[in-house]
């Protein structure tokens, strides 16, 4: 339809306070009822990801190749350490046996109780969401797959962090290091307790630690299972040195380079509300 | 003479090369490239390609256009809905608003008018962030993404400037 000139610049500067004003008002909802928004959020994902996770396999192509060829440089190095470490983890085998036995001995004696399978789905990290002010990631797996709200994110090297939003076919895991991830720890040599706050930075800050505790570089960090969202015992990183008197931690994943992660159902119902359907055991690939 | 079906198949997806591209760099945004200090400049590249396209053709990308894919970005790296939406229409008014600056004038001047622009708009969405998300924003890296971002806009603009002359030349 033409307009005359006047009355369409009119009608647009009326668009463009419309705009502003729709947006100033979603930023509002968001912040009063952030849960009113998230099924609004949830069904774009599922929509958006497939265009997303197609867009990133050129990416991964070129990365997979450039791999490749790091790999060819760096083979013979990398056998010889491999073969050292090799040798070194046949004896730990051996110990780790023995204790394995020892343990089930222990347990059978004791009568304590097995723990509960758990179930588990392994996704793709197809985004790296959130830029510098929130960091998170999202992964293709979601409720179809039997992932939910609360569940924690792990890797091979340790904690990633927890499923915070989820839609069908993928869900945003919260990392570690965002601003907003407070994660009970405890120092696992001498047992004491802190709080894994992110910063948004690549490292955390303990907090919360005891004055009289007295961390050293290269202590290993692990969950408390304290708080009901994460089990006990999942690695989250180690001191790597201190600022203004708190001990800093380096986690062991390197979210950086974050490829798969296990969405894992500790069967903890943790903090956050339950919205999506009851957790599922034994999604795909679960054990 | 009334152009056949496949040439306004064409010109239609000519004039939609802008909304296109942008949609290009907000998926390229949250895609996990591996570079250094990537999450960085990463949310510039959206702002850049508003900011270009507002400039070379506001005919093509008009106001909703840019709050929508704004919406889109929000829902996608989540700083919180409706950030992106206002700043990116915000910025579109702003450089509607001084179109008569830009016209006939060279690369420097827009390069200028955007190393201006650049501080308020990520600003504008630092602070939207904080009050959205309620989460402490360390200044260091608003400042950084800032001046990464200034300075990603000469080869993201040439890139687009080769787009505009293949596609548009003639739209």
């Amino acid at each position: 339809m033409r307009l005359a000139a006047p009355f369409r610049g009119l009608s647009q500067r009326f668009a463009v306070l419309g705009l502003v004003l729709l947006s100033v008002a979603l930023i509002a909802v968001g912040r009063a009822e952030p849960r009113l928004l998230e099924r609004l959020r949830v069904a774009v994902l599922d929509v958006a990801v497939p265009v997303v996770d197609a867009l990133s396999q050129p990416v991964v192509a070129t990365q997979r190749v450039a791999d490749h060829v790091a790999d060819l440089v760096s083979i013979h190095a990398e056998n010889a350490q491999l073969r050292e470490e090799n040798a070194r983890l046949l004896q730990w085998q051996l110990v780790a046996r023995s204790l394995d036995v020892e343990n089930r001995e222990l347990r059978r004696l004791l009568q304590v109780p097995g723990d509960p399978p758990l179930g588990f789905v392994t996704g793709r990290v197809i985004a790296n969401a959130g830029g510098s002010f929130v960091q998170s990631v999202l992964v293709l797996a979601g409720t179809a797959d039997g992932a939910a709200k609360g569940h924690a994110a792990v890797a091979p090297e340790g904690l990633v962090g927890r499923v915070t939003d989820i839609g069908e076919r993928a869900a945003r895991v919260l990392l570690l290091t965002d601003m907003n991830s407070h994660v009970p720890v405890v120092i696992e040599n001498s047992r004491e307790r802190a709080i894994a706050a992110g910063d948004n930075s690549s490292r955390l800050r303990l907090l919360f630690l005891s004055p009289t505790a007295q961390p050293q570089i290269g202590d290993r960090v692990v969950t408390s299972g304290h708080g009901g969202v994460f089990p006990p015992g999942i690695p989250v990183g180690a001191v790597v040195g201190f600022r203004d008197g708190s001990p800093l931690i380096q986690p062991f994943v390197d979210i950086a380079r974050l490829d798969f992660v296990r969405i894992v159902d500790f069967g903890l119902g943790g903090v956050l509300p339950q919205g999506a359907p009851p957790p599922s055991r034994g999604g795909r690939g679960g054990r | 003479m009334r152009p056949t079906l496949l040439q306004r198949v064409d010109l239609k997806l000519r004039q939609a090369l802008p909304g296109l591209l942008i949609l290009l760099c907000i998926m390229l945004s949250v895609t996990p490239l591996r570079l250094p200090d990537y999450a960085l400049v990463a949310p510039g590249l959206v702002l850049i390609a508003v900011f270009y396209w507002t400039v070379h053709r506001p005919d093509l990308l008009r106001p909703w256009h840019a709050c929508l894919l704004g919406l889109f970005d929000d829902i996608l790296s989540g700083p919180g809905l409706g950030v992106n939406a206002l700043v990116l229409t915000l910025v579109h008014w702003a450089v509607v608003s001084q179109h008569r600056v830009f016209r006939g004038k060279g690369f420097a001047v827009v390069w200028i008018a955007f190393a201006l622009l650049a501080p308020v708009a990520i600003g504008l969405i630092a602070l939207l962030s904080l009050v959205a998300t309620r989460t402490s924003i360390d200044p260091a890296v608003v400042l950084a993404q800032i001046l990464l971002t200034i300075a990603l806009y000469p080869p993201l603009a040439w890139l687009f400037g080769r787009a505009q002359k293949l596609f548009l030349s003639g739209v």
